[in-house]
């Protein structure tokens, strides 16, 4: 199952309310709950000096782009990230994207989109509409990168980004 | 040494005569006869007719009408494993048109699935498919689209296609297939065809390539994608171990599934036989599990509540199958408005009694791939509602300054 730190932070992340997609007359509402929400998430980081992206989107909140990164061993590893509101949002979440590291770990489709865990889709839509873009970073990018950075470090795929943290 | 230059010569002379013999047969194949279009279809046995053993269904008493396929647009999303070889099936059947949809390149990691050749490795998907399908039939009609239809840059043109895709001018297509291998792809394919109406068929492949099943859904009148969670076939392995890689795959299970897809569609199109609903399949123990899903109604898709009004005078025929998502209410559990569901602890005591209802509701071999929502039991509570302070571009000013 999901694990505890995980568990943790989904909690403290404050849950959305509105259920309206990009397509729908309610999006400017929930693109605020979305920015709030994310605004709330990366100050809990800050606090807790555990902070780990930075994202931003265009004007219409439907592409969106930014950082992340992992420390292992004291190394920062750090890749652009982007990914865009599907659809069918927020019923189905939002497919992330690291396109530099695509074609280089198996647990990633074509494109350089994140492999989900089996855990990540049945999660996200038991909790339609109230889990927003800082949830899907949370239960979907953070263990991704906690899971495969430590692997294409070690095989030397992936170069830290400056040798001290 | 002399006779060491006179080695090499010989050797590169037999080289050159090698190649320009490859060479000479490459030039043969570009030179090789395409045929003719043809304008009526025969059912004349002639080794010239590529119509002939289809038209032959008629005389057999299967097809009454075979020709008619012709008059038929099919709308194929996802040009994979599934999507091409169902593509070629129709296409060698003869059908009218075909609308062919993929954002992604043919690559060497697909050659253990049908239909692309290494050769065509970097070409798009949907360019490579019209080249090889176009050369087997010239009769059918083909539009390409390489774009993702999840993103709303291409949603908005992709409804346009499918309305205006029939084999009649301003006609919509007669038929969608999903042949995507994502959720999201399937959601919004779900959403396109409830909002014009359109009848499709949503197909799969499980990610450990033992499984897959294919679903017929009339918007309204069966249930649509989002009327409840996934179906999937129990392949009688517990839990997918996903180690390693995002999914696995077999050319087999996704051939058995493209015909069974190709299949339902004739029957469908041709009217004959009876169609399949749900039609699920088990490769490790060779089980086809059948059966049909009612509309929810509640569905939490609107096009879909749209639809069930529409039709709710014409309700499918459901005699014969073992048909029944109950009409229950799908509980929304006042007590879990806000609450978030991560836990299972309290989940899983009641895993057993889910178990057994969803075994009398969908019959053997068949399971949701997840927790429909009047399963869930609250776990755990919170008040942790997001608050929105100012306009967006506050909001973006002040989350890009952090
Ligand atoms: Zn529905």
């Amino acid at each position: 199952m999901i694990d505890n730190r995980t568990k943790e932070t989904l909690q403290k992340i404050p849950l959305l309310t509105e259920k309206a997609g990009p397509r729908d007359e309610g999006w400017e509402k929930r693109l605020k709950e979305e920015y709030a929400a994310l605004i709330k998430y990366v100050k809990l980081n800050k606090d807790t000096d555990s902070s780990w992206f930075s994202i931003q989107s265009n004007k219409q909140g439907t592409k969106w782009f930014g950082k992340c990164w992992y420390i292992h061993n004291l190394l920062k590893y750090e890749f652009g990230v982007e990914f865009d509101i599907p659809v069918t949002y927020p019923v189905t979440a939002p497919e992330i994207q690291i396109p530099e590291l695509d074609g280089k770990t198996p647990k990633m489709y074509k494109g350089g989109k994140i492999c989900q865990t089996v855990h990540f889709n049945p999660l996200w839509s038991r909790n339609v509409p109230h889990f927003g873009i800082a949830h899907s970073l949370a239960l979907g990018l953070a263990p991704w990168l906690a899971a495969e950075i430590p692997v294409l470090a070690e095989k030397g795929l992936v170069r830290a980004k400056e040798n001290d943290v | 040494m002399t006779t060491q230059h006179e080695d090499d010569l010989v050797s590169l002379k037999n080289l050159v005569q090698e190649l320009k013999l490859k060479l000479s047969k490459y030039e043969n194949v570009e030179t090789h006869k395409q045929r003719s279009k043809i304008e009526e279809m025969s059912s004349e046995v002639t080794d010239d007719n590529p119509y002939s053993r289809l038209m032959a269904l008629k005389r057999m008493g299967i097809v009454e009408n075979y020709e008619r396929i012709k008059d038929y647009s099919v709308a194929i999303v996802g040009i994979g494993g599934v999507g091409s070889v169902t593509a070629e099936m129709l296409t060698r059947c003869g059908i009218g048109k075909l609308l062919l949809y993929d954002f992604d390149t043919v690559s060497m990691a697909n050659m253990n699935r049908l239909f692309f050749t290494p050769d065509q490795a970097g070409m798009s998907k949907v360019d490579a498919s019209y080249k090889t399908l176009t050369n087997i039939n010239p009769d059918v009609e083909f539009e390409c689209y390489q774009y993702n239809i999840t993103t709303m840059d291409h949603f908005d043109p992709f409804l346009q296609s499918l309305s205006n895709g029939g084999k009649a001018p301003k006609k919509p297509v007669d038929l969608v297939l999903s042949c995507v291998d994502n959720f999201e792809a399937r959601m919004s394919v779900n959403q396109a065809c409830n909002e014009l109406d359109i009848k499709w068929m949503e197909s799969g492949v499980s990610e450990d390539a033992v499984s897959g099943h294919i679903q017929f859904m009339i918007p309204g009148r069966t249930a649509c994608y989002q009327c409840a969670p996934p179906l999937i076939v129990a392949s009688g392995v517990k839990q997918i171990k996903r180690e390693g890689v995002c999914a696995a795959s077999l050319p087999t299970t996704m051939g058995i599934t493209a015909g069974l897809l190709a299949q339902n569609v004739l029957k469908y199109l041709l009217n004959f036989g009876s169609v399949g609903y749900y039609v699920g399949y088990s490769a490790l123990t060779d089980f086809f599990p059948t059966m049909v899903v009612k509309p929810n109604p509640h569905c939490s898709n609107r096009w879909c509540m749209v639809r069930q009004e529409q039709h709710k005078d014409n309700p499918l025929s459901l005699q014969n199958t073992n048909c029944n998502v109950d009409d229950e209410e799908p509980a929304s559990h006042a007590d879990n408005e806000w609450g978030i569901e991560v836990v299972s602890s309290v989940q899983e005591e009641d895993d057993e009694e889910i178990a057994r209802n969803r075994l009398q509701e969908l019959g053997e071999g068949i399971d949701y791939a997840f927790m429909r929502s009047d399963e869930l039991k609250p776990s755990i509570d919170t008040n942790n509602v997001v608050e929105v302070d100012g306009n967006i571009d506050e909001l973006m000013r002040q989350l890009n300054e952090m």
